[in-house]
């Protein structure tokens, strides 16, 4: 991360360690967290958005058709989507957790 | 977004008030938690955060996670604070110098924060009545600083200050009846939950924020950190807690006991505690006795749940019509 804090002194901290930008966490990119990655397929999906409410990253964003989009930039990899997919009741599960070795 | 709108941003907000990038543990019960309460909530709210892990990870400064009014206070007084600012936020309504509208002031604090050292702010923010909602993230110990026991860490978990040994089975004590003691403040409303159920979560905390006067919400914020658990458990243990009776799901709306999940029997306690590290060293005996007072408790919860449903009959007889559960709100004008 290029952190702009870094090159603060005293004088640049702003009053009361107020931080005028809401939300800007996500300039950090926690990706780099995951040692698995989930890997989707659409085959089985019924679109109901489970993984989008289950994911404590906010890493899956659900598309204009109604598929959910996982944003590797920020996943970090806990394999609950892959857990609670509605479809891994009967074993179909749509995510694949898969080690990240396997991407290099 | 036809597809999207099929299910679930008729429970959820698709707005995301807690962003991406913040840094929580991966798969940690806290933030999913947090994610579910905002999107109930939306955006018109004031939050006060006591430090522990939710504000550890939530505010790297200088950045910041919420997209909400937030201010991180110290560790024992979120709910005095939130008193405050909802006092402030009253008077310059009075004085006119903001315009009337409803403002959620919201305090969030994990279990230490609430069950030891806020203690005594909470309380006296439920019995001066401050029109806020306090809500407990319970992931059953100090997990921030290390995995301390808290009064909220259940009996026999292993904790970094409860180690089980020799001489030693991890955490001596019965887990903190919480909202049993908030329910005891006679506040309107009081209920526990859990993020492994989205559609009780949200209704419950749309009803906290509806209610005038404090509400207090009790949240199962599963940690596998701290639980030693496998991440992608995280839900299914919430779940799991419910349906063994461990956390039951029930509501306290202005002294009316509700059951919302009531499995009839129990599940076994093994299915719950056996996934989790923390219980590892436990033998069955031990596992009997939680079992025994596990149930016990429920029974009692069952036997309030019913009396109020006798109660409720009684007053339809005597009325016609079942008692009022929706209490409008009130204008804030009017106080
Ligand atoms: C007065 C005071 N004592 C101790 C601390 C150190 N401290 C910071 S966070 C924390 C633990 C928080 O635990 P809990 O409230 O259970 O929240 P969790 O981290 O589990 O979400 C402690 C002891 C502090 N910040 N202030
Ligand atoms: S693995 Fe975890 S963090 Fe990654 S998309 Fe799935 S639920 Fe979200
Ligand atoms: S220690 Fe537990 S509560 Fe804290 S961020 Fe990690 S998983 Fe979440």
């Amino acid at each position: 991360m290029t952190s702009k804090e870094k090159t603060w002194t005293w004088r640049d901290i702003p009053v009361g360690a107020v931080v005028e930008e809401p939300g800007n966490a996500s300039e950090y990119l926690t990706g780099g967290w995951r040692s698995e990655r989930p890997v989707f397929t659409p085959d089985h999906c019924v679109q109901c958005g489970l993984c989008y409410v289950y994911c404590p990253d906010a890493a899956i964003v659900m598309t204009r058709e109604g598929y959910p989009d996982i944003r590797l930039d920020y996943c970090k990899g806990c394999g609950i989507c892959a857990r609670e997919c509605f479809m891994s009741t009967f074993g179909l599960s749509c995510f694949e957790m898969v080690d990240e070795e396997e991407f290099r | 977004m036809e597809n999207f709108n099929v299910f679930v941003p008729r429970l959820l907000d698709a707005r995301e008030y807690f962003s991406a990038g913040h840094r929580a543990c991966q798969g940690c019960g806290e933030t999913v938690a947090i994610r579910q309460i905002l999107k109930a909530v939306g955006r018109n709210m004031i939050l006060v955060n006591a430090t522990g892990c939710s504000e550890i990870f939530s505010s790297p400064f200088p950045q910041t996670a919420w997209h909400i009014p937030w201010i991180h206070v110290a560790f024992e007084n979120s709910a005095a604070v939130a008193s405050g600012v909802e006092a402030a936020l009253k008077t310059l309504e009075r004085k006119g110098r903001l315009p009337k509208r409803e403002i959620c002031v919201m305090a969030i604090a994990g279990d230490g924060a609430t069950a030891d050292i806020g203690f005594q702010a909470l309380s006296g923010a439920m019995e001066r009545g401050h029109n806020m909602v306090y809500v407990c993230l319970d992931n059953e110990a100090y997990m921030n600083t290390g995995i301390q026991r808290s009064s909220s860490t259940p009996f026999g978990a292993m904790t970094t200050t409860s180690p089980p040994g020799r001489l030693s089975k991890g955490q001596k004590t019965w887990k903190k009846n919480l909202p049993e003691i908030m329910a005891a403040h006679d506040i309107p409303y009081v209920a526990t939950l859990s993020p492994s159920y989205p559609f009780d979560l949200v209704r419950k905390v749309k009803r906290a924020v509806e209610v005038e006067g404090p509400a207090y919400l009790h949240v199962l914020a599963v940690c596998p950190t701290g639980w030693r658990s496998p991440t992608a458990e995280t839900i299914r243990l919430g779940r799991l807690a419910a349906e063994s009776g461990v956390f039951p799901l029930y509501e306290v709306d202005h002294g009316r006991y509700t059951i919302n999940l009531d499995p009839g029997e129990l599940r076994p306690l093994k299915d719950y505690l056996g996934i989790q590290g923390r219980f590892r060293h436990l033998k069955p005996e031990d596992l009997e006795y939680i079992e025994e007072r596990v149930q016990a408790n429920f029974e009692k919860l069952r036997g309030k749940a019913r009396m109020t449903a006798r109660e409720d009959r009684k007053d339809r007889k005597k009325t016609g019509r079942p008692r009022p559960r929706q209490v409008k709100k009130a204008a804030r004008s009017k106080k």
